[in-house]
């Protein structure tokens, strides 16, 4: 089980938890512009890398905030959590 | 080869067995085929033994980056079974089945293909609902299935808990009698021993590093054992299709994650079908060995390793006990992960890729193995006469910018 660090309550199991999946997503302004295809990657196409993915969390049975985290998809290591919005949003 | 007969066992049985030859060979690569297929699993062996049966192409190889089997092929719980609620996956999954139903006679090799029937739980009076509708629209597609009393199912197995006082109640469920178990390994064996003696080389311990493309075609691939050409790729990995598409440059709507399966110490025979629940989740039957073999949904997150957490395993634990509470003091003997490919609609890609020449088949996600053969035949016609065969044509990669999604989320008899 993984130990998450929410940024407001602190390390906490993976079951208080829901995984959201890529964080940063944004929705895309839909207008006549709009491909179906920009719309495809929006809705179905996400990271799925081997190595460092930043993720949102949501504490669901703890605070109930959402928040991102960076973690390591072979190891499941995660090197830090941020509340979302925050400075940290710009990382790579 | 040797063909496997009773006259040459008892042949070999007087000589000790010394005489048996290896069931495939593995080759070195060649500098050039016709057809490549990149992952040597039950999947990519069964696309090359139809390329090579059906359309008579002769020069197949087959890379597998580590052994035959030792990939998802191996790793999962057996059931095989075609109780779809959309049309697509209904005739895919049943014609499927239908090439399972002769596979052994058809590879000379005993796959263990036993049709001890899948049943289906319901909790809840809507999961009865909506399993009388699927098992009508089932039936719609020619496909046999029946609805269960509990009364029915505690026939088929009689250890079942009917309590009504238990959190989820068994309201009643269906079946399909010819769904059950074959052995796995047997199958990705059976491919490999066929598909070599049609010719096909098999090529283990060689990893596709990258492609080689230009103009947007591609000629080859670059692997850990060099070069090899061919104007025909195909794309058969489970757990890893992601980061091939980015060695050849585009994504794929596709995230991996883990799913756990386990075995108990070995029992009695006590119960000989397979039974799934969607609601307490989990999927169990009974081994030849007399083993509990265990199984439930993926774990959330994305992840390479080939482990998940351990919650998801105490949740298949609770469920088994909730709906069997004799084997509370049951012990587990072992547990592994394999790494699925989810696709959004939880159906796979079969077809072109975004590359000239490079053809996918992937995205199985968590209900590959029942699709082994089907999969192969219809992904070998679709590489030989480079269109789609009519029951792949659904399961574009298209189908995302289309719109025309075929969502087997929660409608595939079991949550995923």
């Amino acid at each position: 089980m993984l130990l998450i660090p929410c940024p407001w309550c602190g390390l906490r199991a993976e079951s208080e938890f829901s995984s959201g999946g890529e964080a940063n997503i944004s929705r895309p302004y839909v207008n006549n512009d709009l491909s179906d295809n920009d719309w495809a990657d929006y809705l179905f196409y996400r990271k799925n890398p081997k190595g460092w993915h930043q993720e949102q969390w949501h504490h669901v049975k703890g605070c109930r905030r959402w928040f991102n985290v960076e973690r390591h998809t072979v190891t499941h290591e995660i090197r830090k959590s941020w509340p979302m919005n925050s400075s940290s949003d710009s990382n790579d | 080869m040797t063909r496997y007969s009773a006259l040459n066992l008892l042949r070999e049985a007087g000589r000790l067995h010394s005489g048996w030859p290896e069931a495939w060979s593995s080759r070195d690569p060649k500098t050039s085929y016709d057809v490549i297929i990149v992952g040597g699993g039950g999947h990519g062996l069964a696309t090359a033994y139809y390329l090579a049966k059906v359309h008579k192409i002769s020069r197949i190889a087959v890379l597998e980056k580590g052994w035959i089997g030792g990939g998802n092929t191996g790793r999962n719980t057996t059931i095989i079974r075609s109780n779809y609620l959309w049309d697509e996956s209904a005739h895919l999954y049943d014609f499927s089945l239908r090439l399972y139903e002769g596979l052994s006679k058809d590879l000379n090799f005993n796959i263990m293909l036993s049709q001890r029937g899948v049943i289906n739980l319901a909790h809840t009076e809507n999961e009865m609902r909506e399993i009388q509708r699927r098992v009508n629209s089932i039936r719609l597609n020619g496909i046999d299935s029946e609805i269960l009393t509990p009364e029915e199912i505690k026939h088929f197995v009689p250890i079942i808990n009917l309590s009504n006082k238990c959190r989820y109640p068994i309201l009643g469920g269906s079946i399909q009698q010819r769904g059950g178990v074959a052995r796995h390994d047997a199958v990705a064996w059976g491919f490999a021993r066929a598909a070599s003696k049609l010719g096909v080389d098999i090529i283990e311990n060689c990893e596709v590093e990258g492609f080689l493309i230009s103009n947007g075609q591609v000629h080859g691939v670059n692997t850990n054992r060099g070069i090899i050409k061919s104007n025909k790729v195909g794309l058969v990995v489970s757990g890893h299709a992601g980061v091939l598409a980015e060695r050849a440059g585009f994504r794929l709507p596709i995230e991996s994650k883990p799913l756990q399966a386990l075995v108990s110490e070995p029992l009695k025979p006590f119960f000989n079908v397979v039974l799934m629940s969607g609601k307490v989740h989990v999927y169990l039957s009974q081994s030849d060995r007399g083993e509990l073999v265990m199984g439930a949904g993926t774990d959330s997150y994305n992840s390479y390793s080939q482990n998940g957490s351990f919650q998801v395993i105490e949740q298949m634990m609770a469920s088994s006990i909730e709906l069997f509470p004799v084997l509370s003091r049951l012990k587990v003997m072992r547990m592994w992960g394999g790494i699925v490919d989810v696709c959004p609609d939880a159906s796979p890609i079969i077809g072109f890729s975004p590359l000239k020449n490079l053809y996918l088949n992937c995205g199985w996600g968590t209900g590959g193995f029942k699709a082994t053969p089907g999969s192969g035949y219809v992904f070998a016609h679709t590489i030989a006469h480079e269109e789609p065969h009519d029951l792949a044509a659904p399961f574009s990669l298209k189908r995302f910018s289309s719109g025309a999604l075929i969502d087997e989320h929660g409608a595939a008899a079991v949550a995923h």
